[in-house]
């Protein structure tokens, strides 16, 4: 059947009567451990046959007490536990918090550096949506995509390495910038990626998007209009893909994304197949916006001239008494900083990824609070499946890009 | 905001024209209109901001709890992150409560994305927001008994000695 149904249309149709199919109710554990779910998370479902009635949500099961941590952490021990926030995309965690820092401490950087970000951050963005949309493939019963994207991600992380040395967790640059300069052979595997992948991931598409059994399954699969995305505080792709084109990189512009011309895709019926349509244009953009950083890539340093948070070279350490100094201070955390409140958010792998920090000049923040979109967006998630089919729900899920770490903190 | 079609003064001054007293303190720390609201109008200047043709606050961004311990008889506060995305145009609300009856009114009416953000700010922070759907704890253990975030829950000292170190496996 190629298209389905709505519960009216249903009823009306003489199918079913006005709540059952065969008037068995059943509860069904999807998760908290379950293959069809990556990750933990846990939803009682109330199903009748195959048709969901209701669903309950439990979280917390990975909960780790990231805000708690973070008031007794020195300013630069923060960045690891960002990484651990949403996991697929670390880089764009870290970046989004040094550029916090960097707000609240009144930090000049320099355009070279945020280009450099920006290649990063992309590149981390094309990792998280490969992440989930090739899962939307194989929660189709499509294994073939989800192998080939994997093996790119496997070069994005590869290129992660040649930066900073870690390839999942990243801990990506420092307060300021980077710590070097990107290395020569990160932009020659930067050069091969950008010419190998697009050839691969076309064909990825080719698999996928005007492929029958694909849209059969995933148009109409777990719908939100774009009134009720917005009530629910939407935002990035499952938001867009609804029909609003709120990205933060456009509306507040964050290390110089107002330099580059990019799209912003949007939707229209917010289903699996929007979502998933959504973040295939978002690798396309972000190939480009590589492409166009690399190219326009100013001459300068790799970091700001900000001593109270960036090491100074190991070298000058030994020889120098200022850096010495600043290399203690930092790294027994006891640099100055400034008392105040600031809000900054940028647009992570799956919407508004906010970081909310009230410092009240001591070591630790007083406050830090993570704005983690998943949270947010996941409590809709009930309202999306009721009504819908057991494999429905589970297609929602994957297409929502629900990450365990960025719903429990 | 840089580039918002709305300004901090147009705003505020809308708001004290419409609340007044119930507008206590604006600050714009990095160009972000933050106000303080009293308790009894925090929902109606919500809602307001929401409704308001000119203004169309009506994106909610986050809510989050904070635990001043010496602030006494408003130890506890709540915080509002709210977004226009017609104007572009983001601020701040704030709202100050006692610990002693830590009760505002919920905003689940107004945005249902409330719903967990509300959920974990009473989670962590203990705030009672009345008239909420289901406020039971969220990302915690449904049994504890008391609110972790709250500043009397000190971590522990990294730079410690009298630790027993057979209890930690070294």
């Amino acid at each position: 059947m190629s298209e389905k149904l709505t519960k009216n249309e249903f009823e009306s149709a003489g199918y079913l009567s006005s709540e059952t199919i065969d008037g068995d109710i059943a509860t069904l554990n999807l998760g908290p451990t379950h293959p069809a779910t990556h990750g933990i998370f846990q939803n009682i479902l109330k199903v009748d046959g195959e048709k969901i009635l209701e669903a309950t949500q439990t979280v917390g099961y990975i909960h780790r007490a990231f805000e708690k941590i973070a008031e007794r952490r020195p300013y630069n021990q923060i960045t690891t536990l960002t990484d651990r926030l949403n996991y697929c995309s670390s880089p764009i965690n870290n970046i989004g918090y040094h550029m916090t820092i960097e707000k609240l401490i009144g930090c000049e950087i320099p355009k070279r550096v945020q280009y450099m970000r920006v290649i990063i951050m992309e590149l981390a963005r094309i990792a998280d949506h490969l992440v989930c949309n090739s899962v939307i493939g194989v929660d189709t019963g499509a294994l073939t995509g989800f192998t080939y994207m994997f093996q790119q991600r496997e070069k994005i992380y590869d290129m992660f390495e040649e930066v900073c040395g870690a390839r999942l967790t990243t801990n990506l640059g420092r307060i300021g910038g980077f710590d070097h300069e990107f290395s020569a052979a990160f932009y020659s595997k930067l050069e091969d990626f950008l010419k190998e992948f697009p050839a691969l991931f076309a064909e990825f598409d080719n698999l996928l998007t005007r492929n029958r059994i694909f849209m059969d399954r995933t148009i109409n699969s777990g719908p939100i209009s774009a009134e009720r995305a917005l009530e629910y505080s939407f935002s990035g792709p499952n938001l867009r893909a609804a029909g609003v084109d709120y990205d933060v990189r456009v509306m507040n512009p964050y290390s110089s994304y107002e330099d580059f011309d990019f799209i912003i895709p949007v939707g229209s019926n917010g289903d699996t197949y929007d979502r998933f349509q959504v973040r295939q244009e978002e690798i396309r953009q972000s190939l480009s916006i590589i492409r166009q950083a690399l190219d326009k890539m100013p001459e300068g340093p790799c970091h700001a001239d900000v001593p109270d948070f960036f090491l100074p070279p190991k070298q000058e350490v030994y020889e120098n008494m200022e850096a010495l100094i600043y290399h203690f201070k930092i790294v027994m955390g006891e640099t100055p900083v400034p008392v105040g409140e600031v809000y900054h958010c940028v647009e992570g792998g799956n919407g508004e990824l906010g970081f909310y920090l009230i410092s009240d000049g001591g070591r630790s923040p007083y406050r830090l609070q993570f704005r983690r979109p998943c949270f947010i967006y996941y409590q809709a998630y009930p309202e999306m499946i009721t009504g819908q089919t057991i494999s429905d729900a589970v297609l929602t899920l994957s297409s929502m890009n629900v990450i365990a770490g960025e719903l429990d903190a | 905001m840089a580039n918002s079609t709305l300004s901090n003064e147009t705003v505020y001054s809308k708001l004290k024209e419409k609340f007044g007293e119930a507008i206590s303190e604006s600050q714009e720390p990095f160009d972000l209109l933050t106000v303080e609201v009293s308790l009894n109008e925090i929902h109606n200047v919500i809602e307001w901001l929401k409704n308001e043709p000119l203004l169309q606050i009506n994106y909610l961004t986050l809510i989050g709890g904070i635990h001043y311990p010496e602030n006494t008889g408003r130890e506890l506060g709540v915080t509002y992150h709210l977004h226009s995305l017609i104007h572009n145009f983001r601020i701040r609300l704030k709202t100050l409560l006692s610990i002693e009856n830590p009760t505002i009114p919920t905003i689940t009416d107004l945005y249902v994305g409330a719903n967990w953000m509300e959920r974990e700010t009473f989670d962590f922070y203990g705030v009672i927001f009345s008239g909420h759907p289901n406020l039971i704890r969220v990302l915690n253990e449904e049994t504890m008994d008391y609110f972790p975030m709250r500043k009397e829950f000190r971590l522990e000292d990294g730079t410690r000695e009298d630790k027993d170190d057979r209890f930690f496996g070294r």
